[in-house]
């Protein structure tokens, strides 16, 4: 499985994207990668306008059918603006994760440098899939409990 | 045959493993004084017929008290129907199915029993139920935490007049979840919980306020009213009901302006015998809104791939299978045999019938106070209405008036002075359908000898 991953944006390891705006603000969504490991998805659980995230902060969740997982916000700020699209149409992060897939606008005074690069990303991504194979992964969660 | 799978040689390597010399060892954290020692005082073992003989024995010489006692679990008549079906090898498991799609059956009663709570409480969804009432109290608390955006805070308004061991269990499950319980008094002269109560907390933040119908002292809420205070000041109303109650009773989903938004209590009474604290189970519905925030298992009916009618669990990425410690619980399960009970209970009973069943409650409960109150220094101790329990004012402390009638074959009810020292002299007690004219007269009788 390869995915897409533009070179002109920024990345995390837990698979979110970050793409620098002209006026400042930071767009943040999940990345081909993430989205192909959740399959499709039928509910996002968009944050609050307003909101104050610290990096790695849990501020979303994206759920497919077989699975639920956090999105983590790359950098701190104050969320500004959130795709409402998502509340009725998940799928758009399936079809196009880096654009009409984006979730929230953050107004931050952090920089992307210390994230990923694509370069960087492509390798935590391919290291994800080889482990990925049989673990019970993301993708394929194993019964427990 | 030997049912303990580790041979001694296991029991080395694994505390070898672990650097620990014996198994005593791994005790050494809890403190001497607290370790029972050895059981010197057990009696020497029996076989199984010598337990038989000695259970009957004990069983025989127990009086079987005429049962006036509630205070959160409820002697009902149960059809002899529901337990003989309850009993058949498909239905007598009461774990949690986990290929459950291959148990068609088991999912078909879960949905019906879930439809059911759905009608009862006018909420949107049910789950597939929970451990017993004041677990999903709990739970419902954490949910209104996670669900309620707008409050910023993990305070819960919550009335003295809620049943204490809920209040207990609820604090118990959420304290360490940084969720902190604020106590609303009741009404002295009335036993409810008025709105001008909470006037005092108008302004700060709370994410819901719980409001019992009917409360611990069988007292009806203003629960329009309250619900309607919660929804103004951007808290989450969680209704904790007696689900028998609702079949008279105006249901949450139709409280106040918008409905309750969660709704949770113990089924118990629908088809559960009275044993000694359980197995009962509890029951937690929300609004459609909230579904996601909803722990436990929930059934959808769905079609086949030939577009046949199929049952199966939905909603599974909330679950702690999948969302491990970030599930919507990972404390709960459902209790697939009480609830198998309390779908067939509801479904050979049907809506008329519950509701005769609660309103012959009511009105054996109002009968009973009305002659218990004849006792001379017997009276009621709140002015306003109940559904089928009331709490009476008492001459003489309510334990040793409960020992007198105990004696007289009557288990009179509840002595709440240990939760409620306030209160002095009361005594909670309930009328079920399963009492007649003569049953509530013989109380009042031996309750004029108890109390002289």
């Amino acid at each position: 499985m390869s995915s897409i991953i533009p070179a002109d944006l920024r990345y995390t390891e837990s698979h979110e994207w970050a793409r620098a705006s002209d006026d400042g603000t930071v767009v943040v969504g999940i990345t081909d990668h993430a989205q192909h490991l959740l399959g499709d998805l039928v509910f996002v659980e968009i944050p609050e306008i307003g909101r104050v995230v610290s990096a790695a902060e849990s501020c979303a969740v994206v759920e497919s059918v077989k699975a639920a997982s956090d999105v983590y916000s790359p950098l701190e700020g104050v969320v500004v603006e959130v795709n409402e699209a998502l509340a009725d149409n998940p799928e758009l992060i399936n079809q196009d994760p880096y654009g009409e897939g984006w979730i929230f606008r953050l107004r931050t005074t952090a920089t992307l440098d210390a994230l990923l690069d694509a370069v960087a990303y492509e390798a935590v991504a391919a290291a994800d899939e080889e482990e990925d194979e049989g673990t019970g992964s993301l993708a394929n969660p194993k019964l427990v409990g | 045959m030997p049912f303990v799978p580790h041979t001694p040689a296991d029991i080395q390597a694994m505390l070898a493993a672990i650097g620990a010399s014996n198994l005593e060892a791994l005790f050494d954290e809890i403190p001497p004084t607290l370790r029972i020692g050895n059981l010197s005082t057990l009696p020497e073992a029996l076989n199984e017929l010598q337990v038989s003989r000695l259970l009957e024995a004990r069983a025989a010489d127990y009086p079987r008290p005429s049962c006036f006692l509630g205070a959160g679990a409820y002697e009902h008549h149960i059809p002899a129907a529901v337990w003989e079906i309850v009993g058949r090898g498909e239905f007598y498991s009461a774990y949690t199915p986990y290929q459950p799609e291959a148990s068609q059956g088991t999912l078909q009663v879960l949905y019906e029993y879930q439809s059911m709570m759905a009608g009862l409480t006018a909420m949107a969804v049910s789950n597939a139920s929970l451990y017993d009432g004041a677990s999903a109290l709990a739970e419902a608390l954490l949910m209104a935490v996670r669900a309620n955006r707008k409050s910023k805070s993990k305070r819960i308004l919550i009335p003295r007049a809620l049943h204490p061991l809920y209040r207990r269990t609820a604090h118990a499950i959420v304290h360490n979840q940084g969720v902190e319980l604020v106590e609303v008094p009741y009404d002295p002269a009335g036993g409810h919980t008025p709105v001008e109560a909470l006037a005092a907390y108008a302004g700060q933040d709370f994410a819901a306020l719980v409001i019992p119908q009917p409360n611990f002292f069988g007292v009806l809420e203003e629960v329009d009213a309250l619900t309607d205070w919660a929804h103004r000041h951007q808290a989450l109303a969680v209704a904790v009901v007696n689900p028998t109650a609702l079949a008279i009773l105006k249901p949450p989903g139709e409280w106040g302006e918008s409905g309750a938004d969660i709704v949770c209590g113990d089924g118990q009474p629908l088809g559960s015998p009275l044993a000694s604290g359980g197995p009962y189970f509890g029951f937690l519905c929300c609004r459609q809104e909230w579904v996601r925030q909803m722990p436990g298992r929930l059934v959808g009916r769905t079609v086949d791939l030939d577009g046949k009618t199929g049952f199966t669990l939905t909603l599974q990425a909330r679950e702690q299978h999948i969302r491990r410690s970030k599930a919507t619980s990972n404390i709960c399960t459902n209790q697939g045999l009480m609830v198998t009970a309390a779908t067939l209970y509801l479904a050979l009973l049907g809506p008329q019938a519950l509701e005769q069943v609660a309103a012959t409650c009511h009105a054996n409960t109002r009968t009973l106070v009305e002659q218990l109150t004849q006792v001379p220094g017997v009276s009621r101790a709140f002015d306003r209405p109940v559904f089928h329990e009331a709490l009476l004012r008492l001459p003489r402390p309510a334990s040793e008036v409960l020992e007198g009638l105990l004696a007289r074959g009557i288990l009179g009810g509840f002595d709440p002075s240990g939760d409620y020292p306030e209160l002095g002299n009361t005594l909670l007690v309930c009328a079920t359908e399963t009492k007649d004219a003569q049953d509530l007269q013989r109380y009042a009788t031996l309750l004029a000898e108890a109390v002289a």
